[in-house]
């Protein structure tokens, strides 16, 4: 090593040491741009979506008029009558039910296992919910189209409304979507419910609040946001349940809110069309994309909520 | 710091709100009796709770009643036929295998290199990697038949052109499932605490080695309940197979390349289950109950895992 001609006395046994690392280290970069690319993917799959949907239903727009498409009320594709209503309102009929039997299971389940229970029943119950969660919803389906409504139909209690049903039932549909739902909802909630600070709870309790009072007046509404997103994800699901309301709300489009009648959903006619030997081009074909392409406009709409709402959650207590 | 005092501000808020109603009730006009009101709230949520749990698990008792009596080994291996007597889901179960063999090695390095970006590189003032994360968050509740519409203008026709095979079927399960991957691994790998990182570069690691020896090893549990999460879920979906081919009634063994049919395991349980004859109901019933068994012993492992090494650090 040979010695430098001029030393800078304050250099003088310490040699100085770039921080940089000694190599440009291309394979850490390739590894990062990799990964981003992984990570882009999901950007990608979006983009497919949307021009996988838009492509036909654009074809489809080009020959029937959008005013037909969204306000009329007849839909028979092979017939030549494209109102969608009566799928929309048939999807709605289902979607209400389910949350009407959904939204006070759920949030009572949640309340339970947040505010009430042991820890020993919460640690049993919580995860049980989640593992049933996980149930397929063909099962439920067939539960529903084997069991449940052929139990309304013995046993049927509803005669106000008309009936007693025939094989197939919005309100049967309605009862199994709200089953599958329940567990998201009670889940979600619940993790809302238990991320309430205890103080305010203790502050409430300290003040002579009942349980009661302090579960519905303090925690219910500090938890507010984080419940709603529970509801928002599950209406978006119940929007896109598909194999349930295929198999126990039938196949016959129809203008009702009526739980007893038989009625087509969006998912319904997807699912059944597309099964069926259609050729590609068709206005019938592009049918599917244009009814898949209101079906995601939906459920975007009710995620971005959603995600607004956990948000809001978020900003207050994490 | 503003979203701090932003922060005070609304618990503050809530606080108030709730020592205010906690005040009302307390020193407030008293409403009739309260330990009677407080009882029947109580009954009411336990009600719900038992109607919740009660539900799901008659969904169960009635798929064993019903299906007990076709529960036997021709179940599994008797091929697709139309008749109770020779049905089976030989030809499903394989498909299904197939289905989910390919789609795991798809999503596994995809969903856990994109989480490792999301967590451990991306700069979250950058406008993409939140367009990423917003778009992660979205796709993760997009229904599955619009990713059966994608399969079919996408995959199975359009710019990639695969036909109605087996693998058009793996890679739009893929897609089905790589939020949920993702979603998972990010909160596992957010959960491993930064002195471990910090402990490891100091030491001179590269960022990358830092993440393959220390961080992910140290996420492994929850990165796998998020996986097997996922496969449950894609396994029990029978929705976008629909558009994609898996409906023919297949009396032969898949092949994962070519066009000559395939089938999987909830595709043909939803065809045995709607034809008219009342004993393939049984075999639908059998069906189902091979399928939950399966899956419900698998989410009760990665919620077991879950639960296990939740709270480590």
């Amino acid at each position: 090593m040979a010695a430098p001609e001029v030393v800078a006395p304050e250099a003088v046994g310490v040699r100085t040491r770039r921080l940089e690392a000694s190599s440009p280290r291309y394979g850490e970069k390739a590894i990062k741009a990799l990964l981003g690319l992984c990570a882009a993917l999901s950007v990608l799959t979006t983009t497919a979506i949307v021009l996988a949907l838009l492509g036909p239903a654009v074809d489809f727009f080009r020959e029937v008029p959008s005013g037909d498409f969204f306000l009329k009320t007849e839909w028979f594709p092979t017939q030549g009558f494209f109102g969608v209503l009566p799928l929309v309102v048939g999807t709605f009929n289902v979607v209400l039910w389910a949350m009407v039997f959904a939204i006070p299971i759920g949030l009572g389940s949640a309340i339970y296992l947040s505010e009430y229970a042991p820890s020993r029943v919460r640690k049993v119950l919580k995860p049980m919910l989640e593992v049933l969660a996980g149930i397929p919803t063909v099962a439920i389906g067939f539960f529903g189209a084997y069991f449940l409504v052929p139990l309304l139909r013995d046993h049927w209690p509803g005669s106000f409304l008309g009936g007693p049903p025939g094989f197939f039932m919005a309100g049967g549909a309605a009862l199994c979507v709200g089953l599958m739902i329940v567990p998201i909802i009670s889940s979600l909630s619940e993790d809302a419910m238990s991320s309430v600070p205890g103080g305010l709870r203790e502050g409430a309790y300290a003040l002579g609040a009942s349980k009661m009072r302090v579960a519905t007046r303090v925690v219910f509404p500090a938890a507010f946001s984080g419940i709603v997103a529970s509801i928002v994800l599950g209406v978006s699901r119940a929007l896109g349940e598909t194999m349930i309301v295929l198999m126990v709300a039938g196949n016959r489009p129809a203008m009702t809110l009526n739980p007893v009648e038989v009625i087509q959903a969006m998912t319904a006619y997807i699912g059944v069309t597309a099964t069926g030997d259609i050729a590609t081009g068709t206005v019938e074909y592009n049918t599917l994309f244009a009814v898949g392409a209101l079906l995601f406009a939906l459920t975007l709409v009710m995620n971005m909520i959603s995600i607004r709402f956990v948000r809001k959650f978020r900003e207050v207590y994490e | 710091m503003s979203s701090d005092i932003e922060r005070t501000s609304g618990r503050a808020r809530l606080a108030a709100g709730g020592a205010r109603s906690a005040t009302l009730g307390a020193l407030g006009r008293q409403p009739g009796s309260q330990v009677l009101r407080n009882r029947i709230f109580f009954g009411l949520i336990v009600v719900a709770l038992s109607i919740a749990l009660l539900g799901l698990a008659l969904v169960l008792i009635d798929a064993i009643l019903k299906g007990r009596n076709s529960l036997s080994l021709d179940l599994v291996t008797n091929r697709t036929s139309p008749r109770a007597e020779r049905a089976g889901f030989k030809v499903a179960i394989l498909g299904t295998l197939y289905l989910i063999g390919f789609m795991i090695l798809m999503v596994v390095p995809i969903g856990v290199g994109a989480a490792v970006y999301l967590e451990e590189y991306a700069n979250k003032q950058r406008w993409w990697n939140r367009l990423i994360e917003l778009n992660i968050q979205n796709l993760a509740a997009v229904p599955a038949i619009i990713y059966g519409i994608l399969g079919l203008a996408f995959i199975v026709r359009g710019p990639l052109d695969l036909g109605f095979i087996l693998f058009a079927g793996s890679i739009t399960l893929a897609l089905l499932v790589l939020p949920v991957v993702i979603i998972a691994s990010r909160e596992a790998i957010r959960a491993v605490p930064p002195s471990i990182r910090e402990g490891s570069l100091a030491l001179g690691v590269t960022q990358w080695q830092t993440i393959w020896r220390q961080v992910l090893p140290a996420a492994t549990p929850g990165i796998l309940t998020g996986i097997i999460l996922a496969v449950s879920r894609a396994m029990g979906e029978a929705a976008p197979l629909l558009l994609l081919g898996a409906t023919t009634f297949v009396t032969f063994n898949p092949q994962p390349f070519s066009d000559t049919g395939y089938t999987a395991l909830p595709v043909l349980i939803y065809n045995y289950a709607t034809r008219p004859q009342a004993d393939i109901r049984e075999v639908a019933a059998g069906g189902i109950l091979v399928m939950l068994a399966v899956l419900l012993l698998m989410n009760s492992f990665a919620i077991w895992l879950r639960n296990r090494y939740e709270q480590r650090w």
